[in-house]
């Protein structure tokens, strides 16, 4: 962006209106740069000194266009949901930028925000703290006309009823309260909240985890029948590897706050090159008993170590079947492994080899 | 269902079961809860009672010919100078040492103790929840400076300061009023920054940030409609302690002065003839007691009735007690020779 | 094929010892807005050394079912038998319960943070367990086996960590530390709750790896109660579906997933994002679980079932068997030639229902044929 750019973008942004899209960037939505996440953790006693910092997310990257999906994976701990509120804006990043269309909303004050916060959405995962239980559905679902001012009175009753078919709900239950909603549907509300006001990216925080498996397919298949009708961008967060294979086009691993391996979905899951990735894929639940038998399962030794103090060089090396010294003094960077198509980036020293068996490789008994 | 005539086909089994159960927000299902509670029935009852009876007074007056503050030195003295029994006279309730209707005074006493129970909860709990909400959100140096002027209010003598306002401004039922609720507010806002902080870490507020609403609307719309419950039961078990507080005040000379009546006063006054009229004491510290008893109870209802857990468990014991019992006595019913006694 | 391969298996477990036998368990809870029938008449057998995956969503019922097992679950009427061992679980007394839990039977719930009393150290939980169930163990008798037990679980450092508090332990050690305490009695029998689903993928591919490796070591029956069809295909033996209170289909792993007759078992396979079905769009179950308080009427699936008939409407069926083991059931109206589902289901429903309408109608027909001229008969 050009000087004469950024004045009026700030002109703008002052205005209250989100600045206009350069015309330079590609069909990028949106674009994290470099974003570092770190919760100070203050000793308890007279005088609370920071003692250390919790790395929730250190260094990552990462770019959504128009119209896809990117599901971000990892397990607890890995910074996924705390990266997933910095891009939303709901927690401000230590270092880094939040790229949407081109702008940083990453320094922006809580009254420039607000016109973004029509265009980034969100959904929680849990149905039953996500929803408000004493408003009703219909304020729910029409707050954000509420707080935007876009429509009051019938209009806005008549926008929210609308919503409310559109997500699988009875318009009639407009007066209900969540707790007459069953899990399933109240991920609806919230589906038809985060979609009130036509936005633009969507981030989805685990949005099916709390559901029943029946009702999980149900919710996936809305969410990806919105996505075609009103070119949504999606950024999917999961743990649940199926899961995210179905609805994404790409994906990016995240383990203990970094990048492990990212790429489009069919070379990451057909092909993973970073040995956490590997595991994670053998050890996701088959619901077929004849593959669950014959699999070999690569198991994990221990638990994943604590965000507050990360290994040393590669964070994975403890656990890591393939660990070699290397891998506990320097950090790798994600770079495309041999073979790969340019898209696929890893971080690894010692990336998995195509028909290599990781599960007798490095397997030791589990726990010892 | 006009318009949605296409969608109920695809989704009918969906819509079907909405429909059988009733709506039903959290305050309708927590009166029924209540009314299902037959103490808290009663002290309701009761409540309602003494208001009618505090707002009747005049009628009262009007019907036994004795205004309040009107003395009845021939009708309503004995010969010594004492207060008449209940009963003579036309006194219902006998007199107090001036010769004046108990039972009228009583019913004033019933409007004093009720304006200034309720007028002062509710001046408490507005201040209370204000602060305490306020506080509780923003945090920081906001919250560090409320919470100490909270707790400077917390830790001051009520009785010392009632008595020096009383001194320098006079006893008065402004006085009280303002007494009363300057020293409630701090309780309750204290209890309401707690609940604040918890509240605050809920998903729907997170998501009512994620949609662009602002610090007020947070507030307002989403943090004070679910304080409202723990508020509610806490303003209902304040008000006996404002009503008892009053009573104090005027009991000790620094309330309601005579002679307007007031519970506390008349029991002050009643000190001295209580060896000769036991009613004179007997009588408004019942009304104080039964009052304030209801109240609690009441209070006690309420956070019971919106806690739908505790029944649950009470009810479970002497069920599995009754279920037991049923079971045995069948078995035994059908298989006489079968079970030793005390055995499976 | 996959018949085949389980005769095979099943021989050699069949003649396994029969440990647990539920008869007809029904458990209905009053409420304000009516009765709660949470289980209706469920019926199952657990075998020693094999492992039960009881299947369903919420409001299937699973939960209460284990519950009432072990008299967890107050204020609810109770009817039906639990013959465990000779003893009728629904019939003692609490304090004979208390005697059966955690040594005869031991209950893993989902929620590890709960489970553990946070104020007292792990190791000492895990003491007080022991020495409550037998008096005359010794306080570094218990201690020792408890070190030992965490050992056994995968814990490492046990002698050091038995000297730590729950809040000290991640997500997936807390829960080795109450698999620890439930095979601290050495019991016949373990019911797990969901006891991974709390945990991450990979945390809880070693909890089922070490459950499995327990279970052969000591020959312990295990009910593992989950709502994932993944580790119900990884872990269990036998597998009972459940669907609003009741058992809908009752098979070996191996028929649940490759020749299911119920369709519910079959639309719960189709809905799960699956790596061998490469659909675009998951094929979900229509509509939602019924409320257990007003119930359809007939087959209580009937509202979202694909293979819906007549006679589902109107008469709930029970547990009928399908297979030719005689193990295999199904509570469905469809007949066992439907087996699997397949192409053929289809064609298979339509006959049914024309065959049961044809004869409906001769039954009418002959009803008038047959009947006296009666005032305000029917045309």
């Amino acid at each position: 962006m050009g000087a004469p750019d950024a004045e009026r973008t700030a002109a703008q942004q002052a205005d209250g209106q989100p600045a206009p899209r350069p015309e330079s960037d590609d069909d990028i939505l949106i674009r994290v740069e470099n974003v570092v996440k770190h919760f100070p953790v203050k000793s308890i006693g007279f005088t609370r000194r920071t003692v250390g910092q919790v790395h929730a997310v250190d260094d990552v990257s990462l770019t959504i266009p128009r119209g896809k999906t990117l599901g971000l994976v990892g397990e607890t701990g890995c910074g996924k949901s705390t990266l997933a509120r910095c891009v939303a804006g709901l927690i401000p990043v230590t270092s880094g930028r939040v790229l949407f269309e081109g702008n940083d909303l990453s320094r922006l004050s809580r009254r420039q925000m607000q016109p973004y916060r029509r265009e980034i959405q969100m959904i929680f995962q849990d149905p039953y703290g996500s929803l408000n239980p004493r408003q009703r559905v219909g304020s729910i679902i029409g707050e954000p006309f509420a707080i935007h001012r876009m429509a009051s009175g019938g209009e806005r009753k008549r926008r929210v009823q609308e919503l409310m078919e559109r997500v699988g709900l009875n318009p009639e239950h407009y007066n209900r309260f969540p707790a007459e909603f069953s899990g399933g549907q109240r991920q609806r509300i919230g589906v038809a909240r985060a979609l009130a006001l036509r936005p633009k990216l969507i981030i989805c925080d685990e949005p099916v985890s709390a559901l029943d498996v029946s009702i999980q397919a149900q919710v996936l298949n809305l969410l990806a029948d919105l996505q075609d009708e009103f070119g949504l961008t999606y950024l999917f967060i999961a743990h649940d590897l199926e899961v995210v294979r179905h609805v994404s086009h790409a994906v990016s691993v995240m383990y203990l706050g970094r990048l492990a391996e990212a790429g489009p979905k069919e070379p990451v899951y057909e092909t993973p090159r970073h040995p956490y990735t590997a595991a994670l894929l053998s050890a996701a639940p088959a619901a077929d008993p004849n593959t669950a038998a014959s699999r070999q399962r690569i198991i994990l030794v221990g638990d994943v170590p604590s965000p507050i103090d990360p290994p040393p060089g590669c964070r994975f090396h403890p656990r890591c079947p393939k660990a070699r010294q290397l891998c506990s003094q320097e950090e790798p960077q994600l770079e495309v492994k041999a073979g790969d198509p340019v898209t696929h980036v890893t971080a690894c020293h010692f990336p998995v080899e195509a028909g290599e068996n990781l599960a007798a490789a490095g397997s030791r008994e589990s726990g010892i | 269902m006009s318009v949605t005539s296409v969608a109920v086909d695809v989704q009918g089994a969906e819509r079907a079961p909405e429909q059988a159960i009733q709506g039903r927000s959290q305050w309708r299902l927590t009166w029924r809860r209540l009314l299902s509670d037959k103490v808290a029935v009663i002290s309701l009852i009761v409540i309602v009672i003494m208001v009618a009876l505090a707002i009747a007074a005049p009628a009262f007056a009007a019907l036994t010919g004795h205004p309040p503050d009107s003395a009845y030195p021939n009708t309503g003295e004995t010969a010594a100078g004492l207060p008449v029994a209940p009963g003579t006279n036309g006194f219902l309730l006998g007199t107090d040492g001036s010769g004046r209707d108990l039972l009228v005074r009583i019913l004033y006493g019933a409007r004093i103790s009720l304006f200034v129970g309720v007028v002062t909860t509710l001046i408490a709990t507005v201040a209370g929840v204000t602060v305490g909400m306020v506080a509780g959100y923003f945090g920081g140096v906001i919250d560090a400076v409320l919470s100490r002027f909270v707790d400077a209010v917390l830790a001051f003598p009520y009785v010392v300061l009632a008595l020096a306002l009383a001194v320098v401004l006079g006893p008065s039922l402004t006085v009280i009023l303002g007494v009363i609720s300057f020293f409630t507010w701090a309780g309750i806002s204290r209890i309401v920054r707690g609940q604040t902080l918890s509240i605050k870490e809920k998903e729907y507020i997170e998501a009512a940030r994620s949609l662009g609403a602002g610090p007020f609307r947070i507030m307002f719309v989403h943090i004070l409609p679910n304080l409202l419950a723990p508020v509610l039961v806490l303003a209902t078990l304040f008000i006996p302690q404002a009503i008892i507080f009053e009573s104090t005040l005027s009991y000790l000379g620094l309330g309601i002065q005579p002679p307007t009546a007031s519970w506390g006063n008349i029991l002050g006054d009643a000190q001295s003839f209580y060896q000769q009229a036991w009613w004179y004491v007997v009588f408004p510290a019942a009304a104080l007691l039964i009052t304030t008893l209801a109240f609690n109870l009441l209070g006690d209802g309420i956070r019971d009735a919106m806690d739908p857990r505790t029944e649950r468990i009470f009810a479970a014991g002497k069920r599995r007690k009754l279920d037991r019992a049923r079971r045995k006595a069948a078995r035994r019913g059908d298989q006489p020779a079968a079970s030793a006694p005390g055995e499976a | 094929m996959a018949y085949a391969d389980s005769e095979a298996r099943r021989g050699g477990g069949r003649n396994a010892v029969t440990l647990l036998e539920v008869k007809d368990l029904t458990v209905s809870f009053p409420t304000a807005d009516g009765t709660v029938q949470a289980v209706r008449g469920v019926s199952f057998t657990v075998d020693a050394g094999r492992t039960l995956g009881i299947v369903g969503e919420s409001g299937s019922g699973k939960t209460v079912l284990t519950q009432t097992l072990l008299g967890l679950t107050p204020g609810g009427e109770i009817s039906g038998t639990a013959d465990f061992d000779g003893t009728d679980l629904l019939a003692i007394t609490e304090d004979q319960l208390r005697k059966i839990r955690g040594a005869q039977i031991s209950v893993i719930f989902q929620d590890p943070l709960t489970s553990l009393h946070p104020l007292y150290k792990v190791g000492w939980q895990i003491e007080e367990m022991i020495r409550a169930h037998d008096k005359s163990v010794s306080k570094a008798e218990a201690k020792d086996r408890a070190v030992d037990l965490l050992r056994r679980v995968g814990i490492p450092r046990a002698d050091q960590r038995v000297n730590d508090y729950p809040h000290q332990f991640s997500g997936g050690m807390r829960q080795r530390a109450i698999i620890a305490m439930a095979l601290s009695l050495s019991p016949r029998m373990i019911i797990a709750d969901e006891p991974t689903t709390a945990l991450d993928a990979t945390v809880q591919a070693q909890i089922l790896d070490l459950l499995q490796k327990l279970q052969e070591e000591s020959n312990t029956a295990l009910i593992m109660i989950t709502h994932d069809m993944g580790v119900v295909a990884d872990i269990a033996d036998d597998v009972m579906v459940m669907y609003a209170g009741r058992a809908a289909e009752r098979a070996t792993k191996q028929d649940i997933f490759y020749a299911p007759h119920h369709p519910y078992t079959k639309g719960l396979l189709e809905s799960i994002p699956n790596s061998s079905a490469r659909a675009e769009r998951l094929k979900p179950i229509t509509g939602q679980p019924p409320s257990l308080i007003r119930l359809p009427s007939g087959c209580k699936f009937h509202p979202r079932c694909a293979y819906v008939m007549d006679r589902c409407l109107t008469e709930e069926p029970s547990l009928r068997p399908v297979g030719e083991d005689g193990f295999h059931s199904s509570a469905c109206w469809l007949p066992t030639a439907a087996a699997g589902l397949g192409e053929r289901a289809e064609e298979i429903r339509i006959k049914t229902v024309r065959e049961e309408r044809s004869e409906a109608a001769a039954g009418i027909a002959e009803g008038i044929a047959s009947a006296p001229e009666s005032e305000g008969s029917v045309t």
